[in-house]
C-alpha cells in the first residue's frame, strides 16, 4: 500500500492562490522494497498455516490408505480389533471417544452454564474478577496432571463412594444393570468422562460468562421491570439471545474433550473390545489407543488403521470446531462490528 | 362481587408468584453450588498436587539425573533442562511465524478470502488433537531422519504455539485505533514501518502476553512429545537425538510402580503445575499493567 | 520486555548447545522390552559410571522396540520374543539373549501372602478368557483347600501395548489351554477377550497394586520390587513351583543355543523348571548405518556379560551361562560397517 499524504484540507482556490509549484512533494519512500518484503512475509506466514493443515491432512490420509482401500467406511462399525488376525475395526475406539465426550458434557454444560450466572447475576462485584480468574486457571492445568490425579486420587475415590453404591442400587435393575456392570475398580468410560468435564468446564464457563456479560442490559433490565425473577431473567431473555454463543463455546469445549489423550489414557481402561455399554468396564478411546499403540504398530494394517482412526478423530473435531465457528460468526455479527 | 372473587385470584397469583420465586431460590443456589462445584476441583486438584509434590521436592530434584527405579537418589534434572530447552526453542521457532501471521491477519486481510481462511484454519489447529500433531512430525521428521530428536520434539511444539499466538496477535492487533495507525501514515511513514514501529510496540503487552501463554501451554503438553522427541534416561543438550522431557518422563514415573519414581512424578507435576500457573498469573498482570 | 538482555541470553544458550553436541558423541538409543528394563536401567547407571558412555534405553514394549529398529529410528531393540530365523534374515539383524527372566501372575486379595495361591495353566487360561470370574470359583478353590478367596470378581489386567511378556504368557497360555489356543493364540499383542490394559510392566503391576482383586502378570523383578503376591504354578512335571531364579534356571537349562538363539522357554521339562521362564533378546542390524553407535552398543553389552551378572541375580534375573556368552561374541563379528569391517573391538 503506498504511503501517500492524505488528501488535502486546503480548498482548491487557496491552492491556486499560492506557489506555482502547486502541487505538494510527493515523499520518495525509503525503500520500496521494504514495504513489498515484509507483505510479502505476512502473506508467506499466512499461506505457511495453510499448507501446514494441508500437508498433517495429507500425511494422516497417505499413512491411512491401506486401511481405507481395506474396509472403507465398513471400518466405523467392525468392532474387530485382532493384531494377530491382522483385524481391525474402529467402533470401539470411537464409541469410547463420544461416549466419554458425551459424559463430560452432560456434565460440563449445566455447571458451566451454573457458574457464568453466579458470575454474571450474583456474585458480588469484588469475588467476580477473582473467582473468574481461579475458573480460568482449571483451564491452564496441563493434562497430565489430570490424568496422574484421576487415576492416583480419584479413581479410588469413584470406585468406593460411587461406582459401588451405583452397583449395590442398580445391580439387579434390567436396564440400568448392564451400564453398570463391571469391576467397580474407578476406571473406564464413566472415570474418564467425569475428568474431562473437569477439564472442559473452564472453556465452557468462560465464554458463556463472556456472551452473557455482552447482553445489552436494556433487555434485562426491561425483564426486571415486569416482576421477572433472576432466574427467570437468565433463562428466558439472556440465554434466548446468546444462544448462538452458548453453542458455540459447547462445540468449544467438545472440540477439547474429543481430542484430549493424557486426561484419558491414565483412566480408561484400554481395552479393545466392547463388553456391553457398561460405564465401569474398561473401554479405549481414539486418542489413547493412539498413546499405547502407534509406537509399535508394525508398517502395514495395524498403522495405516490406527491413522484412520486419527483421521476419523480430525474430521470430527473438523465439523465441531466447524458448526461452533459459524455459530460464533453468527453472533458477532450481531453485536456490531470491532473497535 | 369483587370481595367473592377476589380471594380466589389472589390465591392464585400468590401461589404462583410464590413458586416462581421457589424455583428462582432453587436455580440461584444450584448455580452456587455449580460454582462451588468448579472450584471444589479445582482446590482438590491443586491440594493434592501441591501435598503429594511438595513431599517429594528437594534439592536433588534440581540436580540430579533421572534414575534407575528403586535407586536411593535421583531428580528430573535432565528431564527439567530438556523441557525448558525444547519449549523455549519452539516458542523462538513458533512466534515469529505466529506474529507475522497474525500481523497478516490484522492489518493486511480484515476482510480478503485469505483472511478469513486463514482464520478458520487457524481455528481448527488451535483445537487440534495434539497427539495427531506428534504424528505428523513423526512421519515427516521423525521416519526421515531415522532417529527421535529434540528438533522433531521441537517442531511438534512450535506447531501447537503458532495458532495461539496468531490468535492472540491478532485480536490485539485489531484493539489498537486506527486513528493511531492513521496518524503515522499522515506522516508519511511506510506501511510496514507503521505495522512494526507503532501498531506492533503499542500492542507490545497483549502480543508478549499471547507468548507467554503459548510457551506456557506447551510447557505441559506431553502427546506431542512421545514420538518426536522420546526420552532420555541422561543430561543431554544434543538436539539431534532423543531427549529427556518432564511431560514424558512423569507419565512414565507415574504409571510405574516404583515408590521413588511416583515421589518424583509428583514433584514433576507440581513444578509443571506451579511453572504454568505462575506464567499464567505473570502474564494477567502484565497485561492488566499497560491497560 | 527488556531486550537488552536478549543478546546475551541468546549466547549463552547457543553455546551451551554446541557444548552440548559435541559432548555427546558418545550416546547410544535403545528401546523395547520393559521385561528386562529394570535391568538394562541399572548397567546402564554402571556403565555410565564406569565409562562416561550413555546408553539410553526406553522401554517402550518389545512391539515398538521391534518396529523402531526395523524402522532405523534405534541404535538397538529390545524384545522377549525372539524372531523366528528367516524373519531375521529378510530384516537382515541379528539376534542375541542377554538374560534369563520369569514373568509372574500376581495377585492382590486382600489377606493373600505371596506363593499362597495356587494355579494350574487350563485355570490361568480359563480366568484370562473371562470363564473363571471370581475368586470363590469351584476351579480355583478346589487347587486351593484351606484358603479362604473373597466372592467378588476377578479384576484381570494385561497388556494395553505390544509386549515380549504378552508373548511369553500367551505361548504358554496357547501350550496349557486349548480353548485358549484356538479362540485367541499368541503373540506380543492378541485380542484379549476380557481386562484392562496397562502399559508396560510397569503399568500391570501398577494397576494390580492398585485394584483390588486383580490379577495380571509381571516380570519377576516387577513383583518383588514393588513385594507383590505372586501365584504358584502347575509345571510340566506336576509340581506346583515359585518363581525364583533357581527354577528359572532349570526351565533354561535344556535350551540348545548353539543351533539357533530362537529359544522359547516355557513349559520346560524339569521337575522344577517354572513354566513362564522366558530370555530377552536384542536386536541389530548386520550392516550398520551408524558404526560408532554399533560398537559402542556391542561395547557395553560385552561390559555387561563380564560385570553385569551380580546386578542381574540381585534383580531375579538368571544370567547367561558362559557358553552362550562365547557363542553370542561369535555372533557379533556378523555385525559390520558399510566397509565391511566388523565392528565389534576385539
Amino acid at each position: 500500500m503506498a504511503a501517500t499524504l492524505p488528501a488535502s484540507h486546503f480548498d482548491k482556490n487557496e491552492m491556486q492562490r499560492s506557489d506555482p509549484m502547486g502541487r505538494p512533494p510527493t515523499v520518495r519512500r525509503a525503500g520500496p522494497w521494504a514495504d513489498s518484503l515484509f507483505s510479502a512475509l505476512a502473506h508467506g506466514a499466512a499461506l505457511l498455516t495453510l499448507a501446514l493443515l494441508a500437508a498433517i491432512i495429507g500425511s494422516l490420509i497417505i499413512g491411512a490408505m491401506p486401511a481405507i482401500r481395506e474396509y472403507g467406511l465398513s471400518f466405523l462399525w467392525r468392532s474387530e480389533w485382532d493384531p494377530v488376525k491382522d483385524q481391525y475395526g474402529g467402533l470401539v475406539m470411537i464409541y469410547g471417544t463420544l461416549a466419554t465426550s458425551l459424559i463430560a458434557l452432560l456434565i460440563a454444560v449445566p455447571v458451566s452454564f451454573g457458574i457464568a450466572l453466579f458470575l454474571t447475576e450474583l456474585s458480588p462485584g469484588w469475588l467476580r474478577r477473582p473467582l473468574g480468574v481461579a475458573i480460568e486457571l482449571l483451564a491452564a492445568v496441563p493434562s497430565i496432571v489430570y490424568g496422574m490425579w484421576g487415576l492416583l486420587v480419584f479413581s479410588p475415590v469413584l470406585s468406593q463412594y460411587v461406582q459401588q453404591p451405583m452397583q449395590r442400587l442398580f445391580g439387579n435393575v434390567p436396564f440400568l444393570k448392564g451400564l453398570v456392570s463391571g469391576a467397580p475398580v474407578g476406571i473406564g468410560i464413566l472415570s474418564a468422562g467425569i475428568i474431562l468435564a473437569i477439564m472442559i468446564i473452564p472453556f465452557i464457563a468462560a465464554v458463556m460468562r463472556d456472551v452473557f456479560e455482552v447482553t445489552p442490559a436494556m433487555l434485562k433490565e426491561s425483564a426486571y421491570g415486569l416482576g421477572s425473577t433472576t432466574w427467570e431473567v437468565v433463562f428466558k431473555v439472556v440465554l434466548p439471545y446468546t444462544k448462538t454463543g452458548v453453542i458455540g463455546g459447547i462445540m468449544l469445549g467438545l472440540g477439547r474433550a474429543l481430542g484430549e489423550t493424557m486426561a484419558v489414557t491414565f483412566v480408561i481402561g484400554n481395552a479393545n473390545q466392547l463388553n456391553g455399554p457398561s460405564l465401569f468396564e474398561a473401554a479405549n478411546s481414539i486418542t489413547s489407543v493412539l498413546a499405547n499403540e502407534f509406537a509399535e504398530a508394525s508398517e502395514g494394517l495395524h498403522q495405516a488403521s490406527l491413522l484412520y482412526l486419527a483421521l476419523v478423530l480430525f474430521f470430527v473435531t473438523f465439523v465441531v470446531l466447524s458448526l461452533s465457528k459459524v455459530l460464533l460468526a453468527q453472533l458477532r455479527k450481531g453485536e456490531g462490528a470491532r473497535a | 362481587m369483587s370481595a367473592v372473587m377476589a380471594p380466589s385470584i389472589d390465591s392464585g397469583r400468590l401461589s404462583k408468584h410464590r413458586r416462581r420465586k421457589a424455583v428462582n431460590a432453587v436455580a440461584l443456589t444450584l448455580s452456587m453450588a455449580a460454582m462451588a462445584f468448579g472450584l471444589f476441583w479445582l482446590i482438590w486438584i491443586l491440594i493434592e498436587t501441591v501435598r503429594l509434590g511438595v513431599g517429594g521436592l528437594t534439592w536433588s530434584v534440581f540436580t540430579d539425573m533421572t534414575p534407575p527405579p528403586q535407586a536411593e537418589t535421583g531428580g528430573l534434572a535432565n528431564a527439567i533442562w530438556g523441557s525448558f530447552l525444547m519449549v523455549v526453542l519452539a516458542t523462538f521457532v513458533g512466534t515469529p511465524i505466529g506474529i507475522l501471521a497474525g500481523i497478516y491477519l490484522a492489518e493486511y486481510g480484515q476482510k480478503s478470502m485469505l483472511g478469513n481462511v486463514t482464520r478458520f484454519i487457524n481455528d481448527i489447529l488451535l483445537s487440534a488433537p495434539s497427539i495427531v500433531i506428534g504424528l505428523f512430525i513423526y512421519a515427516v521428521m521423525v521416519s526421515r531422519m531415522k532417529t527421535y530428536s529434540g528438533y522433531a520434539g521441537v517442531m511438534a511444539l512450535a506447531l501447537i504455539v503458532i495458532p495461539v499466538v496468531i490468535r492472540t496477535t491478532e485480536n490485539m492487533l485489531s484493539l489498537i485505533p486506527n486513528a493511531l495507525r492513521e496518524a503515522a501514515y499522515a506522516l508519511g511513514t511506510p506501511k510496514w514501518k507503521v505495522i512494526v514501529t507503532v501498531t506492533l510496540k503499542s500492542a507490545q503487552a497483549g502480543v508478549m502476553t499471547g507468548v507467554l501463554l503459548a510457551f506456557a501451554r506447551i510447557a505441559g503438553e506431553t502427546a506431542p512429545l512421545i514420538f518426536t522427541a522420546l526420552s532420555n534416561q541422561f543430561w543431554s543438550s544434543d538436539l539431534s537425538r532423543p531427549m529427556a522431557n518432564l511431560p514424558n518422563t512423569i507419565f512414565k514415573f507415574a504409571m510405574s510402580p516404583y515408590e521413588n519414581w511416583q515421589k518424583l512424578a509428583w514433584a514433576g507435576v507440581f513444578l509443571i503445575t506451579l511453572g504454568v500457573l505462575a506464567l499464567n498469573i505473570f502474564a494477567r498482570i502484565m497485561f492488566r499493567k499497560k491497560h | 520486555m527488556k531486550f537488552a538482555l536478549v543478546r546475551p541470553v541468546f549466547a549463552a544458550f547457543g553455546l551451551s548447545l554446541v557444548a552440548g553436541s559435541v559432548l555427546a558423541a558418545d550416546e547410544v538409543t535403545g528401546a523395547g522390552a520393559t521385561f528386562p528394563a529394570p535391568l538394562y536401567a541399572k548397567w546402564a547407571d554402571a556403565y555410565n559410571k564406569v565409562s562416561g558412555a550413555r546408553i539410553n534405553y526406553q522401554s517402550v514394549g518389545s512391539g515398538a522396540g521391534l518396529k523402531q529398529i526395523r524402522a532405523k529410528t534405534v541404535d538397538f531393540g529390545a524384545s522377549d520374543m525372539p524372531l523366528k530365523d528367516d524373519e531375521l534374515a529378510k530384516d537382515g539383524m541379528v539376534q542375541f539373549p542377554t538374560v534369563i527372566g520369569g514373568v509372574v501372575p500376581v495377585v492382590n486379595i486382600q489377606g493373600i501372602q505371596p506363593g499362597q495361591i495356587k494355579l494350574t495353566g487350563q485355570v490361568l487360561g480359563d480366568i484370562y478368557l473371562g470363564k473363571v470370574a471370581k475368586w470363590n470359583d469351584a476351579a480355583i478353590t478346589s487347587l486351593n483347600p484351606g484358603v479362604s478367596l473373597p466372592d467378588a470378581a476377578i479384576s484381570v489386567v494385561r497388556r494395553a501395548d505390544g509386549s515380549g511378556t504378552s508373548f511369553i504368557f500367551t505361548n504358554y497360555l496357547s501350550k496349557v489351554n486349548a480353548e485358549w489356543k484356538s479362540k485367541v493364540g499368541e503373540g506380543t499383542a492378541v485380542n484379549w477377550p476380557t481386562g484392562a490394559g496397562g502399559k508396560g510392566n510397569e503399568g500391570v503391576s501398577s494397576y494390580v497394586q492398585r485394584l483390588p482383586n486383580s490379577i495380571g502378570y509381571v516380570e519377576y523383578a516387577y513383583a518383588k520390587q514393588n513385594k507383590m503376591a505372586h501365584v504358584l504354578l502347575k509345571n510340566a512335571a506336576g509340581n506346583f513351583v515359585a518363581p525364583d531364579d533357581l527354577n528359572f534356571k532349570a526351565a533354561a537349562a535344556g535350551a540348545d543355543w548353539s543351533k539357533s538363539f530362537y529359544q522359547v522357554l516355557t513349559e520346560q521339562a524339569g521337575k522344577d523348571s517354572w513354566p513362564l521362564t522366558g530370555a530377552t533378546f536384542i536386536m541389530m542390524h548386520k550392516a550398520q548405518d551408524k558404526p560408532a553407535q554399533g560398537a559402542a552398543a556391542l561395547k557395553f553389552f560385552d561390559w555387561a556379560y563380564s560385570n553385569g551378572d551380580k546386578m542381574a541375580t540381585e534383580l531375579e534375573y538368571v544370567p547367561l551361562p558362559d557358553s552362550v556368552k562365547t557363542l553370542v561374541r561369535k555372533e557379533w563379528s556378523q555385525i559390520k560397517d558399510g566397509s565391511g569391517k566388523v565392528v565389534a573391538a576385539k
